[in-house]
Formats: C-alpha cells, structure tokens, sequence
C-alpha cells in the first residue's frame, strides 16, 4: 500500500538519504531504529514532504508522487492520505485539546461540526483524555499532549500514521501512557511507521523493524530476526549500546 | 523663601475645553491611520511571507524608506512636494495628506512587528497544520497568525500611541487639531506654559486611557490559552 523507491535527500552537501527503498502492507507496523543522524526521522519526514527530496518516487494508497515533477496539489493530496506524530506533539496551541482534533476535519475534511466534535470526542475517550477536551495544550502534561496529538492523527482516517520519536521528550514516568495509546492504535490494524529508541516497544509490537544507518537502510526483518540474529555488523554495535542497559 | 510664578491657573482650566474640542481631529486622524496602516502591513507581511515576484523588493525598500526618514519630512514631502511633480495631488487636502502619511509611515513598523510575531511562533505548528492536509495559507490563518496575533499586540499598541502623538505633526500641514488649537491660543493670550502644559495633559491622558484598554485586552487573550 506504501511504496517508497530511491528517495534521497541532500542538507546542502550533506547527503542525509542516499536512495531509500521501503514497501510497507497494510496494517503492518514498521519500526524505524538507527543511530542518531542516521536520517531516520528525515525520512519519515519526506513521506509526508515536510522536506523536500531530491529524488524518488512516494506511493501512499492511489496518490503517487515523483520527486522530478511535483506540484504542489500533489504534495496536499499526499498530506491528507498521511497523518503525523511529532516528537514535540506540535499540538495547534491556540486550540483546546478538542479543537486540535475537530480542526482538521472541519478544514481539510470538510466534515459539518457537529459530526466533527462527535467523532474527536469518542477519540479523546479512546485516549483517556475525554475530560481534558477543553483544557489548551499549554495546561497538559506531555504525556497527555502527545495522547491528543495521537488522536488528531486517527481522526484523519488516514492510509498511515508517521510516529517521528512520539516519546523522546517525554519524561520517563509519562512514557508509558503514550506507548499504550499506540498499542491501541496497533489493535485496531492501523497501518504506522514508528521512528523510535523504545526498543522493548519496537520489539513488542513492530511487525517488521528497519535499521536505518548513513542514510540507508542496513537490513530490516521480522523483531526477532533485528534484535535477535542481526546480521550486520553495525545493526549489532547499535544494539549493543542497549543490551547492556 | 517664597517663589513667586505666574502660573495662571484659571487660564489653564478654561483652554481645555476649547482644545477638546479638536480631540476628534486628533483621534480620528490616529484611528483611521491606524487601520489603514494594519492593512497595509498585512499586505506587506504577505508579499514578504510568500516572496512575491517584483512585489518583494519594492516591500523591501518601501519599508526600509518609511523607518528611515523622519515623520515629518514625510509628510511634508506628500503634501508640500508631490502636487508640484504630480498635479493630480494638488487637490489633496491636509487632513487626507496626514492620514496618508501617518498611514504609510506606521504600516512599514507593523509590517517588521507582524514579521517578528510570525517568526516567533514556533516552526512545529505550521508544520502540523500541514500534516493535517491543510494549505500553508490556511496554516497561516487558522494557526500561525492568531498566534502572532497575540505577540503583536503590545508592539502594535506602541505603534498606535506614536501615531496619536505623530497626529500632532499635522499642524505643520495648516490642519487645525488639538495642539494646533494651542498654539492659536497661545500665540493670543502670550500664555504658552498653561496652553502646552493643557495640551500635554491632554495627549498624556488618551494615552493613559488607551493603555488601560490595551491592557484589558492583552489579558482577556492571555486567559484563553
């Protein structure tokens, strides 16, 4: 359902992306590891084209895309097939926590706003936050914006959600409560890619894990295969840092 | 020892009311220009937002001309020098000259606060109103700008208060407004201390109530959020 072939992105002369290929089913949830600067979370940013590449061609549902001749109507149909998780939840600060979820579907789905507020209530249930929803992001723990965040992103009923490190800037104690949102996320056969260093959370519930170094991908297979048998010399000198914790 | 001054006090009670009524002229020369300024810097904001073509540059030095001279010379320019080169403008009347250049002038300092807001508000935002499937122009209006919106306001309102005191300018235009009025007064009864001193209190007292306005607005927005 998501086909990505020789994407590759360039900082100036810094290559971050040196032609990546990456098919992904539905329902499946795929894992993205690697070290940092590996141009992990810069991938997971070119699916949605918050940056521009260079090369490569996107295929999310029946939109396709190819880097040489993009337009801009292209880059909009393709955004509304993705939905995004960001590592600083980037939750709209001048919405309440309701507002962020009925937001996209009023502008961009063009939803009627009685029907929106049903839907982005039965979600922030879903996510334990049903008496936040008038609360601004400002006034929510991060744990809990980034649990609002996770359902602006299913309100959208997109083909697949983009998690880029959802529990990087958490604090420890609040960690938990974002994984367990996305494990919901994962019982109900939501198509994800999950850029992350909760290796415990990947092995648990990723379907297939990628590791990602110098901008490529080194080798990817089933969690058991990666953390168990990995193959690589570098797969296994990443994993290491982690087995003596 | 006791000092004598020749303060007189009656005089300076009886001028207020012959200055207030001109406040009108003053405030609706600041008001209007005021308006006209903001749209004119959120048109600047676009082009310089979206780099328009040839618009861009000329944003640019239009703005970079109005911080860099002063008000004054100006309006003198429109208004004493743009009829003799331009003979359409020589119908132009005072009043409508200062509101022109009190409105040109304050749009090019709200264009530089309306970019400073902007790229205040954190680069996240507009990028999660993209990932939701929105234009960046809708990004732009349901999002980053009612943000921006909220970190303009005090510097608009700095503006606002130097367009009222720049509204005094519009005397050197023969336009007859509060301090104009006091100077008229003054240049009859040789009393200039009490006539400035009215005029003085005068402005300081529209600023002391706008501040208070503004700031029952900055904090109605900040309860929000």
């Amino acid at each position: 359902m998501i086909k990505i072939e020789g994407l590759s992105k360039s900082f100036k002369s810094l290559q971050v992306l040196k032609g990546i290929d990456l098919k992904v089913n539905k329902g499946e949830i795929v894992a993205i590891i690697g070290p940092s600067g590996s141009g992990k979370s810069t991938f997971l940013r070119c699916i949605n084209y918050l940056e521009k590449l260079e090369y490569g061609t996107i295929q999310v549902g029946e939109v396709f895309i190819d880097a040489a001749e993009v337009n801009n109507k292209e880059i909009l149909k393709l955004r509304q097939q993705c939905a995004m998780v960001f590592q600083n939840y980037n939750l709209f600060k001048n919405k309440t926590a309701l507002g962020n979820i009925t937001e996209g579907l009023i502008v961009t789905k063009k939803i009627k706003k009685k029907e929106a507020k049903e839907k982005s209530e039965e979600l922030l249930k879903l996510v334990g936050l049903y008496e936040k929803r008038d609360k601004y992001p400002v006034t929510l723990s991060g744990g809990q914006q980034q649990r609002v965040s996770i359902a602006r992103a299913m309100a959208l009923n997109p083909k697949v959600i983009l998690f880029d490190e959802p529990t990087s800037a958490l604090d420890p104690e609040l960690v938990q409560e974002v994984l367990n949102a996305i494990k919901a996320l994962a019982e109900r056969h939501m198509t994800m890619i999950i850029v992350t260093h909760e290796m415990t959370f990947a092995r648990e519930v990723a379907d297939r894990v990628v590791f990602m170094d110098g901008g490529v991908i080194v080798e990817q297979g089933s969690p058991e295969e990666i953390f168990d048998n990995p193959k690589d010399e570098r797969t296994r000198k990443f994993l290491s840092f982690f087995s003596s914790i | 020892m006791k000092v004598k001054t020749n303060f007189d006090l009656n005089y300076f009670i009886e001028i207020v009311p012959a200055l207030i009524k001109y406040i009108n002229i003053t405030l609706s020369l600041s008001v209007i220009s005021m308006f006209l300024g903001l749209g004119l810097a959120l048109m600047l904001q676009v082009i310089r937002m979206y780099k328009i073509k040839g618009l861009n540059s000329l944003a640019k030095i239009y703005i970079s001309f109005f911080r860099g001279t002063p008000l004054l010379v100006q309006l003198f320019l429109l208004y004493y020098g743009l009829p003799q080169v331009i003979p359409t403008f020589k119908t132009m009347d005072a009043y409508s000259a200062a509101i022109l250049g009190l409105s040109l002038n304050s749009s090019a300092y709200m264009a530089e606060v309306f970019r400073a807001a902007v790229s205040s508000i954190d680069k996240g935002q507009m990028e999660a109103a993209l990932s939701v499937g929105m234009t960046h122009w809708q990004g732009m209006k349901r999002i980053v700008m009612p943000q921006a919106l909220r970190v303009a306001v005090p510097s608009l309102g700095n503006v606002f208060i130097d367009l009222i005191k720049g509204s005094s300018l519009a005397f050197t235009l023969g336009l007859v407004e509060i301090l104009a009025q006091a100077k008229i007064s003054a240049a009859a009864s040789y009393k200039f201390f009490e006539s400035y001193l009215a005029v003085a209190v005068i402005y300081w007292i529209i600023i002391v109530v706008f501040n208070y306005l503004q700031s029952i607005l900055e904090n109605k927005m900040n309860t929000v959020y």
